[in-house]
């Protein structure tokens, strides 16, 4: 079986986000950029299901720039076999993603596809439910626990009331959650093996993908700033300023 | 356990900042067979990297040409110089010394400058690994440099192995080029070990604390370089400030303390705080915003505080070398300098690093130090005397035929009680950061919790019986992240008793502890691989 491993890059969740002075957008200018961590926990699923037998190869794709090199790179460093880069300079919204995604499960043919819940940037958590729907087949999402045997996949889920364990047929698609699993830290030999794996570079163009975004941002902004505290000087001044307030 | 696993190359080079990637650049330009990689410790190339830092140009127009057609994302021409006394309602303003004239210098973020030269390394064949800490040094038999051990990944604080366990490999090389800054944690070994500071004076140090603002639009004049001394310091301790326009309607400001200070009760981030506060400085901060925020130590023992910077297998190259030159506050310049001397060296010597301190003490790098070698130390007794022996020295190019020594800054210190309190002219603080756990937050430090704690404390009943009364803790002070706390806690008796805890996980890295603990009991080691600040354009 083939399994194909969404791999997006997004502002490291370390990065303190900041928003353009102008308000539209963040910068990412001298910011760290790395992995989507969902998605990390999606490429480790697929490499132990590798490591397991259940599966032969693992294929990462990831949207973007030119320069998502090195990042993928960084897919291939963990274990990925081998990775496919989508060529765009814009943004992809999720529905784009999903359509993305189609056209090359449609090429590929995998057994099985793994995407992050969602991607830390925009906390969309669409593309795996809108592929799946798209795609015409199961989807399994918010996995937490994942067991493939006999053509199908044994997923347990969490859900609001605890945890919902599902079956489905593959092919299918299944959204990861952070319990999932932990990554595997890169080793440095891996690295260096890396750097010979195939990367197949893609032009978004080429894949014949109904564009445009669907969506239009109009402003970003910045959480409002907590006002200064005030100091009382007793519980009898704290009750009058609350009642002052309204708060009691 | 399996064999470890084992990496070779040529050169192998600790640390990416400005000396490391300058050395790699060089060397692959004249060599480009020459296998070399380069480790750092930092998640991304320039994230630990924090200064100033205004620059002078020159060895990076030898070291890259072209480089102004393509030049680092913050580099804003350096504009008007202004030299400030401070006191705590105004000040004078004074010519600027002439070391300090920044004529034809650029400001840049040096953070986001190693992120640019990083690339343009690997673009020549070096390989570049960010994320990865080297924790040891690695010996032949015959006792030389063999390489580095990287850190293991996955232990966890009680030293057993977590699920994703990995050990750190070996790199060997035929050299080891150590390039990681001020108070290197392998050169610290590597200096003892092999006795390279037997003829030298003991290494000096500053703190430097920086912030990195974004303000209304309209106070920025892009380029302008203003730096002050004065208040808030007081006449003792060796004090002063930088504050950078950049463009974009940022600003970039700081303030460093020397390490010398004898007043057990000071406080670095407070000091820089202060400063913040001026009348000069305030109106320019009010209402902006602070991008980022960290410190790190600088090297300033200078000329007679150099080590021999070789070794059998292996080099010291930048600030971990100490070739920071005090009364210009710039280091790049001879950090890039001596990279592409270490790298012409070896090219020329068949990697033999034998000449290489010669080579370094015979370059424009070391006469530069060598006119400078009496101005820091003046200081040490007092403001006005060092003004004074400044003057003089800057006068006569350092031609004097004394040089002042320079003591250890773990041994300054006085003790409480015999230390007559400065009177701390300090204003009630309105700018943020409230306190030092709110200034990290712009840090962005983050280390696993999980892992052994990388700050050795070789006897923690000296922290509780002796320091305490000595010298009051005074890690719970210089450091700029409050990692040190002193708790009181119910002892297994029933009575109150006071036990050291080290908050690591929020460790800026800058090695403050290491040098200024009073007992020499602080040892800074690298953590788990990845971790610590995550700098934005410093």
């Amino acid at each position: 079986m083939k399994i194909l491993v969404g791999y997006k890059r997004v502002v490291d969740y370390n990065v303190r986000i900041q928003v353009k002075p102008d308000g539209t957008g963040v910068v990412t200018e001298g910011v760290k950029l790395s992995a989507n961590p969902f998605d990390d926990i999606a490429l480790e699923e697929a490499l132990r299901l590798r490591e397991k037998g259940v599966a032969e190869e693992v294929v990462i794709v990831g949207i973007g720039p030119a320069d998502l090199t090195a990042h993928l790179r960084n897919g291939l460093a963990m274990g990925a076999n081998r990775a496919i880069h989508v060529t765009t300079a814009e943004a992809v919204q999720p529905l784009t993603a999903a359509r993305v995604f189609l056209k090359l499960v449609e090429k590929e043919q995998p057994g099985l596809v793994i995407l992050g819940k969602q991607a830390i940037d925009d906390d969309a958590n669409q593309t795996g439910q809108m592929l799946a729907a798209l795609w015409d087949r199961p989807q399994a999402t918010f996995a937490s626990k994942v067991e493939i045997a006999d053509g199908k996949a044994t997923v347990t889920r969490e859900v609001d009331a605890g945890l919902e364990t599902i079956e489905a047929d593959l092919p299918a698609v299944i959204t990861t959650d952070l319990r999932l699993n932990e990554p595997r830290f890169i080793k440095l030999p891996d690295i260096m093996k890396a750097k010979s794996k195939p990367i197949d570079v893609i032009e978004l163009g080429s894949l014949g993908v109904e564009g445009g975004d669907h969506l239009k941002t109009t402003h970003y902004a910045a959480p409002p700033k907590r006002s200064k505290g005030v100091m009382v000087k007793d519980a009898a001044e704290l009750v009058a300023t609350l009642k002052q307030k309204g708060l009691l | 356990m399996s064999e470890r696993e084992t990496m070779e190359y040529d050169v192998v080079v600790v640390g990416a900042g400005p000396a490391g990637l300058s050395f790699a650049v060089r060397l692959k330009q004249l060599q480009p067979e020459t296998t070399v990689c380069v480790i750092e410790k930092a998640s991304t190339v320039g994230a630990q990297i924090l200064s100033g830092a205004v620059i002078e140009p020159g060895p990076l127009d030898a070291l890259l040409p072209g480089w102004r057609d393509n030049p680092p994302p913050i580099c804003v021409p350096a504009g008007e110089d202004e030299f400030w006394l401070l006191t705590k309602t105004g000040g004078r303003k004074l010519p600027v010394p002439p070391g300090m004239n920044n004529h034809g210098n650029f400001i840049v973020s040096l953070g986001a400058m190693c992120a640019w030269l990083a690339p343009q390394a690997e673009a020549l064949g070096v390989d570049v690994f960010p994320g990865f800490a080297a924790a040891d040094n690695v010996y032949n038999e015959d006792g030389s440099v063999a390489g580095v051990r990287i850190g293991d990944m996955g232990v966890a604080k009680d030293g057993t192995h977590k699920a994703g366990y990995t050990q750190g490999i070996d790199i060997k090389a035929k050299v080891t080029v150590l390039a990681e800054g001020a108070r290197g944690s392998l050169t610290k070994q590597l200096i003892k070990r092999f006795a390279l500071d037997k003829d030298s004076d003991p290494q000096g140090y500053s703190i430097g604390i920086k912030e990195l603002w974004q303000v209304p639009a309209g106070r920025v004049t892009p380029g302008k370089i203003v730096h002050s001394f004065g208040w808030p310091a007081d006449n003792d301790t060796y004090g002063g400030s930088f504050l950078y326009h950049l463009d974009g309607d940022r600003i970039a400001l700081g303030y460093v303390s020397g390490l010398d200070y004898s007043d057990p009760e000071y406080k670095p981030w407070e000091a820089f705080q202060q400063w913040k506060n001026h009348p000069h400085v305030k109106p320019l901060l009010e209402g902006g915003n602070i991008l980022s925020a960290g410190a790190r130590a600088i090297v300033t023992g200078g000329y007679q505080s150099l080590p021999k910077v070789e070794m059998p297998g292996a080099i010291l190259i930048g600030d971990t070398a100490g070739l920071l030159n005090v009364p210009k506050i710039k280091g790049t310049h001879q950090a890039i300098r001596s990279g592409m001397l270490a790298a012409e060296h070896l090219a020329a010597n068949g990697l033999n690093p034998a000449g290489f301190d010669a080579a370094l003490r015979a370059s424009p790098a070391m006469d530069e130090l060598k006119q400078v070698r009496n101005i820091k130390p003046g200081f040490k007794k007092g403001l006005w005397f060092g003004m004074a022996n400044a003057a003089w020295e800057t006068v006569t190019r350092g031609a004097s035929p004394w040089t002042l020594k320079n003591k250890p800054d773990w041994s300054t210190l006085d003790k409480i009680g015999e230390h007559e309190e400065p009177k701390r002219d300090y204003v009630q603080r309105e700018l943020p950061p409230r306190d030092r756990l709110a200034g990290v937050y712009f840090a962005a430090t983050e280390h696993d919790e999980d892992q052994p704690i990388h700050l050795h404390v070789a006897d923690t009943t000296i922290c509780i019986e002796r320091c305490s009364v000595e010298y009051g803790n005074p890690c719970t002070r210089f450091c700029p992240a409050s990692v040190y706390e002193i708790v009181e806690e119910a002892m297994p008796d029933g009575s109150q008793g006071k036990r050291l805890q080290i908050n690591a996980a929020n460790c800026v890295h800058c090695k403050t502890c290491d040098i200024k603990d009073p007992y020499e009991i602080i040892t800074w080691v690298t953590p788990e691989g990845g971790s610590g600040p995550n700098y934005q354009n410093m």
